[in-house]
Order: C-alpha cells, then sequence, then structure tokens
C-alpha cells in the first residue's frame, strides 16, 4: 500500500471543446505543459483508466480523444494540484484554438 | 491511347498540366543482419538524433503552419516513448532498422485506422518520421527527384517531400489515400498547389504519362485528346488570370482608379484567424470581437487570460493599429452569466457597453488587459452601442481608474486611444457630441436600427439594406464630422467586404473599411474598378 497521506495529489476533468479534439497541437500544448510541473502528470478518458503520462506526445496522440469527450486528469507528487488545474485551464480554453469557428465570423 | 479520368475528392483547387511522377513508397527488403544489440540501439539513437536535428532546422525555416506541423514532427522525435518498441525488437534480436520499421507500422496502422479525419491525416506526418529515420539508418535510401512542374503521384506525402519540390514551375499533387484535413492539404492550399486525395485508381498510374488536373472537382484526365487538352487550356488560363489578379489585389495597397488610397484593415475574433496571413495585406486589424474569449465553456476569463489573447493579436499585427471591442454581449450574443435572460427585445436591451457598464468588475478587468496589451502596440479601444456621451466618458473614467491600478501594481500598460462604435441611430445623427478618439461604424446594426427591420427576420430581411439612402447619409454625415475634426471614421460591418457596396460607401466618404480576412482580395478589387472623379452611378 503506499501511503496516500504523503503524497499531493489531485484529480479533475473536463470536456474537449475545441473542434478538433486532442490532435497534434492540442497534445503538443498539453505535453509542454505537463513537463513544467515535476509532479506526475497523466490523462485518462474514463475515471477508471486506462492512465496515460500526459509528459509524452506519443502517448497522448495514442488515446486519439475526440471533440466532446471528457477528459481526466490525475497528477501526484509536488505540485500536483496546481498541474491539475493548470492542466484544466489548458482543456478549458479549448488549447487557445477556437471552438466555434463557424459562429463568429460574421456581424 | 484513349483518353481516360480518374476521379478524387478535391484538396486544394487548382488547374495543372503535367507529366506524371510516381514516388516510389515500396519499402526495401531488410537484408542487413542484426549486430550486438547495443551497436543496433546506438545505430537507432544516432539516427533520431539526425533526424531530429532536420527537422529542428525545417521548423525553424518553415513559418505559420508549416512551423506547427513540424513542431509535431520534433516532439514525437524527442520523445523516448517513440524508439521504445524498436528498442524491444532490437534487445529481440532485430537490426536496428527492421525492428524501427516494424515498431514504427504498428504506430502508423493506429492513425491510420483512427475514425477521426484528424488523427488518421497524421498519418503522413508519423511515415514521414519513419521514413527520415530509415534514411539515416539505410543511406542508400535516397530521395527521389521530382521534375519541375511535374504531377507527383503517392500514397501519401510527407511534409517533408512536399517543401522539398519546388512548386513555383507548377504540379499537382494526386494520393491514392490522404485527406484534405492533412498538414500537407492544408500547405498545398497556401501555396496553391492543387491537390486531390482519395484518388481511385491512383495505384496503377505509371510515371512519364501527360496528365491534366482539375483538383476543384477532382477530375484527372490521362492521355488526354486534343479537344480536351484544349478545354482545360482554357480553365487555367480563366483561373490564373483570376487567381493572379486577386493575389496581384491582395499584396497590392487598397488604391481606387483615381489614386486615393483607402485604409482596409482586418476583422477577426481571435489570433487564430489570422495565423497564416501576411500581416502586410492590410493596414491593421480594424475589428477585434472579443465575444469569443468569454463564451468558453471555462467560464469567464481572467485578466491574464485576455492580455495574452490581445498580445497575440497585438504580435501579428508588427506595429500595425489593433482596433479591439470590448465585450459586445447581448442583442444576438448572449453570453452565460454576463447578458439577461427573458428580455422582451433583446436588441434594444441591456446589450454592449450598456452591459459592461452595468457590470463594472467585469469591464475593469477587460480595460486592464487591454492597457497592458497596448504596451506592445498600437492598440485602439472602441465601445459598442454608445447612445449618449455620458456613456463614453463613464468608459474613458473606467480607463482611468484601470491606468492607476496598474501603474499601482507594477505592470507595464499605456494608454489606449478610445473610439465609438456608430451603430445607433442616435449616436451617429448627433455624432458632434462625442469627443471620441475615432469612430467605427457598425452597419450591420446601424441598418437594421435606422430600417428598423432585422437581418435575421427572412420576411423583412431585403429591408434591412445598408444601402438604403437613410443609412448612406448617416454615413456619409459621420465621415464629414471625422474629416472636418480631425477624427479617423472606418466602416467594420459587413457591408465594407461587399463588392458592390463598396462604391456608394466610398462616395458617401469612408475612406477606411474593415473586412473579413478572405474579403481582402475582392475588396481590393472592387475599390481598384471605383473612380471618385466620376458622379455617383
Amino acid at each position: 500500500m503506499t501511503d496516500l497521506t504523503a503524497t499531493e495529489q489531485a484529480t479533475d476533468c473536463a470536456e474537449l471543446v475545441n473542434a478538433v479534439g486532442l490532435h497534434a497541437r492540442p497534445s503538443v500544448k498539453l505535453t509542454q505543459l505537463a513537463k513544467t510541473f515535476a509532479c506526475r502528470v497523466e490523462i485518462a478518458l474514463s475515471a477508471n483508466g486506462p492512465w496515460v503520462d500526459a509528459k509524452s506526445p506519443v502517448k497522448v496522440m495514442r488515446v486519439k480523444a475526440p471533440c466532446g469527450a471528457v477528459l481526466h486528469v490525475r497528477t501526484s507528487g509536488p505540485g500536483a494540484a496546481a498541474a491539475a488545474a493548470a492542466v484544466m485551464v489548458l482543456v478549458r480554453g479549448g488549447f487557445g484554438e477556437a471552438h466555434e469557428p463557424s459562429d463568429l465570423r460574421h456581424g | 491511347m484513349a483518353e481516360f479520368r480518374l476521379f478524387g475528392r478535391s484538396a486544394a483547387p487548382g488547374v495543372a498540366k503535367g507529366v506524371l511522377a510516381v514516388l516510389d513508397v515500396a519499402r526495401r527488403p531488410q537484408l542487413r543482419l542484426a549486430g550486438a544489440p547495443a551497436d543496433e540501439a546506438a545505430a537507432l539513437h544516432g539516427a533520431l538524433a539526425r533526424a531530429l536535428a532536420e527537422v529542428e532546422a525545417l521548423a525553424e525555416s518553415a513559418s505559420g503552419e508549416a512551423a506547427e506541423m513540424l513542431g509535431f514532427q520534433v516532439a514525437m522525435l524527442s520523445d523516448e516513448e517513440l524508439v521504445r518498441p524498436a528498442l524491444e525488437g532490437i534487445e529481440a534480436g532485430q537490426s536496428a532498422p527492421a525492428a524501427w520499421e516494424a515498431a514504427m507500422d504498428v504506430e502508423i496502422a493506429g492513425y491510420r485506422d483512427a475514425d477521426d479525419d484528424h488523427f488518421s491525416a497524421r498519418t503522413a506526418d508519423l511515415e514521414d518520421i519513419r521514413d527520415r529515420v530509415l534514411g539515416h539508418l539505410e543511406p542508400l535510401a535516397a530521395g527521389l527527384d521530382v521534375p519541375d512542374g511535374a504531377v507527383v503521384v503517392a500514397a501519401d506525402l510527407p511534409i517533408s517531400r512536399f517543401l522539398a519540390i519546388d512548386w513555383a514551375r507548377g504540379g499537382a499533387i494526386l494520393l491514392a489515400r490522404g485527406s484534405p484535413t492533412s498538414h500537407v492539404a492544408m500547405l498545398a492550399r497556401a501555396r496553391g498547389v492543387p491537390m486531390i486525395v482519395g484518388l481511385d485508381g491512383a495505384a496503377e498510374l505509371v510515371a512519364g504519362r501527360e496528365a491534366l488536373v482539375d483538383a476543384a472537382t477532382g477530375e484527372v484526365v490521362l492521355d488526354p485528346t486534343d479537344a480536351t487538352r484544349a478545354a482545360f487550356a482554357a480553365r487555367a488560363d480563366t483561373e490564373m488570370r483570376a487567381s493572379r489578379e486577386q493575389a496581384a489585389f491582395r499584396m497590392g495597397p487598397a488604391v481606387t482608379r483615381d489614386g486615393t488610397r483607402i485604409a482596409l484593415y482586418l476583422n477577426a475574433s481571435s489570433v487564430d484567424e489570422l495565423e497564416g496571413l501576411d500581416p502586410a495585406i492590410c493596414d491593421g486589424v480594424g475589428l477585434v470581437r472579443t465575444e469569443i474569449l468569454f463564451d468558453g465553456p471555462g467560464g469567464l476569463p481572467n485578466e491574464e487570460d485576455q492580455y495574452q489573447a490581445y498580445r497575440r493579436i497585438v504580435a501579428w499585427a508588427d506595429g500595425r493599429p489593433v482596433t479591439i471591442r470590448t465585450l459586445d454581449a447581448g442583442g444576438d450574443k448572449p453570453i452565460a452569466g454576463v447578458t439577461e435572460d427573458g428580455e422582451s427585445n433583446p436588441f434594444l436591451g441591456l446589450r454592449g457597453v450598456r452591459l459592461s457598464l452595468r457590470r463594472p468588475d467585469l469591464f475593469l478587468t477587460q480595460l486592464r488587459a487591454l492597457a497592458r496589451a497596448a504596451a506592445h502596440g498600437d492598440v485602439r479601444i472602441m465601445l459598442p452601442m454608445v447612445t449618449v456621451p455620458a456613456e463614453l466618458e463613464a468608459g474613458r473614467k473606467l480607463m482611468e481608474t484601470a491606468l492607476a491600478n496598474l501603474a499601482k501594481d507594477g505592470l507595464a500598460a499605456r494608454r489606449p486611444r478610445l473610439g465609438i462604435m456608430i451603430e445607433v441611430p442616435a449616436a451617429a445623427i448627433a455624432i458632434d457630441q462625442f469627443d471620441a478618439d475615432f469612430f467605427s461604424i457598425g452597419s450591420n446594426d446601424l441598418t437594421q436600427y435606422v430600417t428598423a427591420a432585422g437581418r435575421d427576420i427572412g420576411s423583412v430581411a431585403d429591408l434591412a439594406d445598408p444601402l438604403n439612402p437613410a443609412v448612406l447619409r448617416l454615413i456619409a454625415s459621420v465621415a464629414r464630422h471625422g474629416w472636418e475634426t480631425g477624427r479617423e471614421v472606418c466602416l467594420c460591418g459587413d457591408a465594407g467586404g461587399d463588392p458592390r457596396a463598396i462604391g456608394p460607401l466610398l462616395r458617401a466618404g469612408l475612406r477606411s473599411l474593415s473586412v473579413a480576412p478572405a474579403s481582402v482580395g475582392p475588396a481590393k478589387q472592387a475599390i481598384a474598378a471605383i473612380d471618385l472623379r466620376d458622379p455617383a452611378p
């Protein structure tokens, strides 16, 4: 058994709102962000896993998470809460990509 | 030989004629015997390092979309996970190239089989990575030279191959697989290279045969008859003339036939719409809508998010002015947590600056972010839906507060010029009452308020005509006031990008228009056809 009280941990989830899901550009952004944290950062499409290392673009791309999927994040280690929060900001913000590109073009 | 036709999906429009060049994608047999696992692993790591260095160099010299695509390859090549399965193969006794190819083929199959177009489109990037590393493991696998102007036939086309071909001499791309959403397709559209994907029968095509390509319709004609050749030549000629004309106009300044320079700005909602565009096609950004920032599922944006979003647009504009409209929620743009529900007539309700002034918390945050972005360039702020001068003065006062707070917080900021949108008839009629730095006419709303007809109500939409004499007289009066008092008057509604409306708008006295990026070429072409010395038609 691991000692759960000794390690800082966090979990959260959010829907992928950018039009194309967790494809090449968002995956690179996610892994770059995850690497700025010392703690372990993992993602999954279900709260039960399978969990994938969010610092590996190869693994993140294998998840093939489409738009509308709920992305779960799980972190453990120093700065875990901040890392989970930062990942959620990125996901909820649509990775800085337009989520409804056809909507606001006119008017 | 009789002429015959093949059909596929259009990925980038255009007409081309050329000789087929078939890229050989057949894999070489793995003849080399495996050395000691440690030597094979070292060889693989060496090849990966050289491939990574090459892609990094390519990425540095590329810009915009291409740089991002190559950035993805850099990230993948830098990931130990990419090489892990191959190292397992080497441990099991395989040679480095055999193990790498087998492992990558498994990885690639995962992409190719994806239901999602955006993931299957990445297949070409993975194949590019595979082949580049293989090239360093097997130096004999040299790239195939493509003759100038050739019609390139392949199963799929890696980005590095696309970039290695000189498309200035014409040519086209025909792919058996491929996807219109692939990186290569985006590049082909940007470079104007005709491209067809999913071409049935592409695998049977033989190099050296003559082909005609109409990529807009997805049609390929092999061994064409003289009649077909003539028909395609005419099509190509028409298209080339049109696109040359448009391209020439797009890059050049907007000038009328009599030599009057018109300032042409872009409308945008986020920097994503601008990336990949050369800022030299415009005189700046005339309207940045900020609603998209506030309408995300992540809730309302904080100051830092807004600052970063505005700063990126300012960076793109590269010194040109950027006019950012403060939140224009309400009316046809409800925003959860901001706008009021259940108004009996939202267009006459709490919207634009009326709403911002009721929510000084939100407004102050936006003004702070804008003043911080202004430290990076020529940022101008405009308030939407201003009806009376007191609203402008209240906005100015809040800006003073924002600047004072920023100074106290020690954050870099600059006072942006403060202008107003002219879309409420009361403001257009009493324009001399408003002490704004500039005016921007929102022709969509001005038209519907003047004609009392909504554009979104089909039965009266034809009454909502921006060329109605009443609308044009108001525009002329605002333009005259701007001219007399030295304030710029721009128009940023849809009418500004409508070639039929541009003549009447310029004759009303406007000299600045702000249009959607796609309208730049057509707008400049329409402007060039207008002679302001002629009496109005």
